[in-house]
């Protein structure tokens, strides 16, 4: 019991860490996947916004997914949720604080790709290229309205033959840079002061409903671990048992259809205890083959 | 069985984790793999079509396979599916939990390589590169060619150095807009996967809660039993093994001192444990024939009973009672060439 209870131990003190790298971790997937993924706007009207609005909005949602299923505690917060009343009621100041809790975790990866996104600036200038004013810029203030947004929606790809020495292209493509990362820094000042918000103003507004609620969500969760321990060891104790009766109705077997003395002397001692009277191949073989065609049933209550 | 305990007890705690782990080598692998090919369109006008698609689908459907290969429990699956009924009745929601628990896994090196096969944009390219709207990007009004030619120099987009129907769409054009659908298909695809696995892992409280714990139970327990039964056998066969050879060199020795006309040596007293192991045998002659006899004779796979053993081990004054006779002539046998 002592190896359990250093284990538990050891699970209650870190499953808050663990989560907490788990959420780290996918920040930092999310920051690499964002530099590997080689972002090619279509340089063409219509496209330029649904591509640049969905490499914005899409690969989060699937981030924030991603973070809701890699949290085991998700999993231990819907069987709370949904569990059948019984004999225990059900507090709901708890499933909400592990709600919460969870939400917040899975938040941060979406959140550094969003501001991660804006503050390069490439997927702004992809999707907003063509709603500029072309009367701002002299390149192409003197085109007619359709080649006005032909050449806008061309603005993101700089080595397109017709932007390759074209300074007003340049000049959108900064004032649009400038308004992403000015968006992302705000962003990122934004949550920054509604975290630290809200863990310096939460101790002000119900500190004891959120001590209750803090420990009964620990609570549920460590009991939940040692439960699947529980039920590993007991199906352990179970096999070895049931095993331990197999050979043991093989030998009885054995005996009732074998003329050999019956063994002298102490029994189990050694070896020969160890091999729980089966000592010749056909036994051996007889024993495999019991145990492939008719495993014994599981019940060890004769044992 | 302490020792054995201890391993048990970490390798179910951790078979899950273990098992994640192998399927994140896996996905790992997967994309480690797509970036160390040398995609190579082909630039004719059906071949890219297959060679894209080809790239695209045949390699997931092989990861799923080893996916299925590396997983342990594959076989453990088999076993319980074909095993005859007897006296203990099988669970077909025992079956299905660990076949969708394994099918999960092996999903998701596939999923990977789809995934950054879509995002890459290479294989949409190669594939439907014959398929641009010329008319929308280009200008199709270009007089001269036919379908087929007009398809030959669209396949040659992939290759940028070939490509000479600049006229009608341009390369980076063309390219850009495959890539962009390429990659707009390899987010979906990313989302849906998410999405699917989120709602798989999180409909399953609400519904099926009781029905997932027995099932999930009975497949670690059955796991555990096998690996039980493994060690409990591997157990007797060392004992089984190790009483055969006993018994075989305790033959020979008898054999021996049959064989030379004197009884057999009573080791001192005072040699103990050093002259026990040494089994009577205590020349090269002697050694060397029981090497001998090991190689061209081995002895049958059936214990004679035990008998109480002296203080110093010896089969001593007492005769075995029921000593089985035929291994024992053929040793005479053997002894009489000699």
């Amino acid at each position: 019991m002592d190896r359990f209870r250093m284990i538990f131990q050891y699970f209650q003190s870190n499953s808050e860490s663990v989560m907490n790298g788990i959420c780290g971790l996918l920040a930092l997937v999310s920051v690499k996947m964002y530099t590997c993924f080689d972002f090619s706007c279509p340089c063409l009207p219509w496209y330029n916004m649904a591509y640049g609005l969905g490499i914005m909005f899409v690969p989060p949602i699937a981030l924030f997914l991603c973070g809701l299923i890699l949290n085991r505690q998700s999993l231990v917060m819907l069987e709370e949720w949904r569990r059948p009343q019984g004999r225990r009621k059900k507090d709901l100041a708890v499933i909400r604080y592990m709600c919460s809790s969870i939400m917040q975790r899975a938040m941060v990866a979406p959140a550094v790709w969003i501001i991660v996104t804006l503050l390069d600036g490439k997927c702004l200038i992809c999707a907003f290229s063509g709603s500029m004013d072309p009367e701002k810029f002299v390149g192409f203030a003197n085109a007619s309205p359709v080649q006005v947004q032909q050449l806008l929606a061309k603005v993101p790809c700089k080595d397109d033959e017709l932007m390759r020495n074209n300074t007003s292209r340049k000049a959108v493509s900064r004032y649009l840079r400038c308004w992403s990362q000015a968006l992302g820094w705000s962003i990122l000042l934004i949550l920054i002061m509604a975290a630290f918000l809200a863990r310096w103003l939460r101790p002000c507004f119900n500190q004891a409903a959120l001590l209750q609620a803090c420990h009964w969500s620990n609570y549920i969760d460590i009991e939940q671990k040692i439960f699947e321990e529980t039920c590993c060891e007991h199906s352990r104790l179970f096999a070895h048992k049931c095993i331990l009766h197999f050979f043991e109705s093989m030998r009885q077997e054995i005996k009732l259809h074998s003329f050999s003395l019956p063994r002298e002397g102490e029994g189990a001692e050694g070896e020969e205890g160890l091999l729980r009277g089966i000592t010749d191949q056909d036994q051996v073989n007889k024993l495999l083959k019991m145990w492939y065609y008719e495993k014994p049933p599981l019940d060890v209550s004769q044992v | 069985m302490d020792k054995f305990r201890m391993i048990f007890q970490f390798l179910q705690s951790n078979q899950e984790s273990f098992m994640n782990g192998i399927c994140g080598i896996m996905a790992l692998a997967s994309a480690q793999m797509y970036s160390a090919f040398d995609f190579n369109c082909p630039c004719l006008p059906h071949y890219n079509l297959a060679y894209g698609l080809g790239i695209l689908l045949v390699p997931p459907f092989i990861l799923f396979l080893l996916g299925f290969v590396l997983n342990n429990n594959i076989s453990m699956l088999a076993e319980e599916w074909r095993r005859p009924q007897g006296q203990r009745g099988k669970d077909p929601a025992v079956l299905r939990y660990m076949f969708c628990s394994m099918a999960q896994r092996a999903m998701i090196a596939p999923a990977v390589w789809v995934s950054v096969t879509l995002l890459d944009g290479k294989c949409i390219t190669c594939a439907f590169c014959t398929s641009v709207p010329v008319e929308t990007l280009g200008n199709a009004s270009h007089p001269g060619l036919s379908q087929g030619e007009m398809k030959r120099v669209l396949a040659r987009i992939p290759c940028k150095e070939i490509y000479d129907g600049q006229e009608f769409i341009a390369n980076e054009v063309a390219v850009r807009y495959l890539r962009c659908i390429s990659q707009a298909l390899g987010w979906c695809f990313v989302l849906l996967m998410t999405t699917l696995a989120f709602l798989v892992r999180s409909l399953r409280p609400c519904f099926t809660q009781a029905a997932f714990l027995k099932s999930r139970y009975w497949s670690h327990y059955i796991d555990t039993e096998r690996k039980l039964f493994d060690e409990t056998c591997a157990e007797h066969a060392r004992s089984f093994a190790k009483v055969c050879i006993q018994q075989f060199f305790e033959g020979m020795s008898t054999d021996l001192a049959a064989a030379h006309c004197h009884p057999p040596r009573k080791a001192p007293a005072e040699a103990g444990e050093t002259a026990e192991k040494l089994l009577g045998i205590t020349d090269q002659g002697t050694m060397n024939a029981a090497l001998k006899s090991w190689h061209r004779c081995k002895p049958p796979l059936h214990l004679h009973p035990p008998v109480l053993p002296s203080s110093n081990g010896w089969v001593g004054e007492k005769q075995p009672p029921a000593q089985p006779p035929v291994p024992r002539k053929e040793m005479a046998a053997y002894y009489s060439r000699v």
